[in-house]
């Protein structure tokens, strides 16, 4: 899909040139990370796929086309871009904004509408709400979130994204990072994403390039590159503990038919069985559901002696957290850690339960990768 | 809509009444004969409207010039120059206004033109300065992403530039405007006319009656102008 041949882009003024004979292939419906320590020409090489960059000398072929002897305005109209500080238009609503590239494309006023609402509500914006706000009235996070559906909205086969989650909590970042894992799969765009962060390239990437001083020093699946690193610098750049790398690489939904699943208590569910299911339970802990399924809370063993009652309900507690079953197994390991619990609470996009989760189903998980 | 106008016209029609209720009485109660023969209507409407064509012609050259040139230094081949035409802007506004007034004097002559070159010249540098102060300050990752998505650099600048340094400019505008109004009464040194022949006149002929009327009518212009200018900076900045 995204073809580069030694490619070398050199800034004038500089003696050494920001990116250094660079050839890589992207696949089509991949996420490739491009990542490195900052200075290493990572968003040049992004930059020359838009041509924001112009390359000095190579090659650059998108789905087969010379890149280079495009029109750049028409080649770019094709290519999603967010950049990490978002650049949104001040003076434009947020509806406005998203509208951008169907205004430079001229479509009709009612697919632009349709296409800008429908947008907004997949990165989890309701248009009713937001359409009409400018963005100086949006939190960091909503604004990633304006910037991605900008970039989608006209359907862009390709997308160029620098850093586009680098400006928020870690907590909102993961939570980003989801929701677009969760969109791509459905959208399955060619996109080539730029971070400095080796956790994030693990998570996101289909592929990751690791770049130092503009070359590329590696390019190859995430499992590959934990388990075998090129050199010395990619190896101290997935760090020592890539077993605990891996439970990135790994969602929960993978590992939830395996696992012990103990059956939820019903939340009319009397004592008695209450008391059976805990003592079959290994976390010695029951989930408490509703009719529809729907995560309530959770008893402990403790639960039973502390408090009185007859049914589930009475002994319940609230939950602190869950995850959904799109997360990854890091994601669930820190929410154990945050919650100081041995395990977490699977639920579907609809709050409804899926299972438990374990520290040891992750540690089962790291001894079988490893 | 017409709420709207009513809110624009209200305060200028006001402070209009006022001096027109000054010029009536001082026409009607001249304090001496002096007076009566140079004070009426005829004359006050003259420098009155020798006034606001000095200001119009030369404030719509001045933002046009202005608007323009300044646009044309914020490209970016040209963004050096632009800072060095800054820079001498900056020095140029230090400048007195009498003074500007005086050097065309020499060389172009008495008049009405001379006066409103001048006034054109002197009012242009703070449009100039603001619209190139405005639009490279427009933050750049806006400018990359505007650039990314595909817009074109007219459309760039028509979009997304000029909107977002429009307060910027407005009130380069306005700055422009009271400079303006102030070195317009000037104009009458040079023969340019205006209100201000009212004022020297009054001055030479020691008739405190006429300088007032003229004090007033120039203050009073100078208050609508600033007055609308700033109505219309606020209009359309909705988003800050």
């Amino acid at each position: 899909m995204i073809k580069l041949e030694n490619v070398t882009k050199k800034f004038p003024g500089m003696k050494v040139p920001a990116v250094k004979d660079l050839s890589m292939d992207i696949k089509k419906g991949d996420i490739c990370v491009l990542v490195g320590p900052s200075g290493c020409g990572k968003t040049t090489t992004m930059k020359m796929i838009n041509r924001i960059h112009e390359p000095t000398s190579g090659k650059i072929y998108i789905d087969g086309q010379d890149a280079l002897k495009m029109d750049p305005i028409k080649l770019r109209l094709d290519i999603g871009y967010v950049i990490q500080e978002i650049g949104l238009f001040p003076h434009y609503t947020i509806e406005q904004n998203v509208a951008t590239v169907p205004r430079e494309k001229k479509w009709s006023r009612e697919k632009t509408k349709q296409r800008v609402d429908d947008f907004l509500k997949l990165v989890g914006l309701d248009p009713e709400i937001y359409a009409n706000r400018y963005p100086s009235a949006l939190s960091g996070g909503q604004r990633q979130r304006v910037g991605v559906a900008r970039a989608m909205v006209s359907d862009p086969p390709i997308m160029l994204m620098d850093e586009p989650f680098g400006a928020v909590d870690p907590i909102t970042r993961a939570r980003l990072q989801n929701e677009f894992l969760r969109i791509q799969e459905r959208i399955s765009k060619t996109i080539v994403f730029v971070t400095h962060d080796i956790d994030e390239a693990i998570k996101m990437g289909d592929t990751i390039a690791v770049m130092r001083n503009g070359e590329l020093i590696q390019h190859d699946t995430p499992s590959d590159l934990l388990s075998a690193p090129a050199d010395e610098f990619v190896s101290s750049l997935v760090g020592r503990n890539r077993s605990i790398k891996r439970l990135h690489l790994i969602r929960i939904r993978e590992i939830l038919d395996d696992v012990d699943r103990a059956k939820p208590a019903a939340i009319d569910l009397p004592l008695q069985e209450i008391e059976k299911r805990i003592e079959e339970s290994s976390i010695r802990s029951v989930m408490v559901v509703d009719r529809d399924n729907k995560l309530k809370g959770v008893i402990g063993i403790g639960d039973l002696k502390k408090k009185a009652g007859e049914v589930a309900s009475d002994y319940m507690n609230d939950l602190p957290d869950s995850v959904t079953s799109d997360a990854t197994l890091n994601d669930a390991l820190s929410v154990m850690l945050e919650c100081g619990e041995g395990y977490v609470a699977v639920v579907n996009e609809e709050d409804q339960y899926q299972g438990t989760i374990t520290l040891g189903d992750l540690l089962n998980v790291v001894k079988e990768e490893g | 809509m017409l709420q709207t106008l009513r809110e624009w016209l209200a305060v200028p029609l006001v402070l209009a009444a006022a001096g027109a209720a000054i010029v009536v009485y001082s026409v009607n109660n001249p304090t001496d004969r002096l007076v009566a023969s140079y004070l009426t209507y005829g004359k006050v409407m003259d420098s009155l409207s020798e006034h606001l064509w000095l200001m119009l012609v030369s404030m719509i050259g001045a933002t046009v010039v202005g608007v323009l040139v300044g646009i044309m230094l914020s490209r970016p081949g040209l963004f050096y120059i632009g800072k060095g035409v800054e820079a001498i802007v900056n020095v140029g506004q230090t400048v007195p206004s009498l003074a500007v007034l005086a050097l065309f004097l020499s060389v172009l002559g008495l008049g009405f033109r001379t006066a409103v070159f001048a006034l054109f010249l002197y009012s242009i540098l703070p449009i100039l300065r603001n619209t190139f102060a405005g639009i490279v300050n427009v933050d750049s990752s806006i400018i990359e992403s505007a650039r990314g998505m595909g817009m074109s650099p007219f459309r760039i600048l028509t979009r997304i530039e000029l909107p977002i340094a429009y307060p910027i400019i407005a009130s380069g505008i306005r700055t422009a405007v009271v400079i303006n109004v102030g070195a317009a009464t000037l104009a009458t040194f040079i023969g340019g006319g205006g209100i201000g022949d009212l004022i020297v006149t009054g001055l030479s002929l020691q008739r405190e009656m006429i300088i007032l009327n003229g004090a007033v009518l120039a203050a009073i212009t100078a208050i609508i102008l600033d007055y609308l200018v700033a109505r219309f900076e606020s209009y359309l900045v909705r988003w800050s």
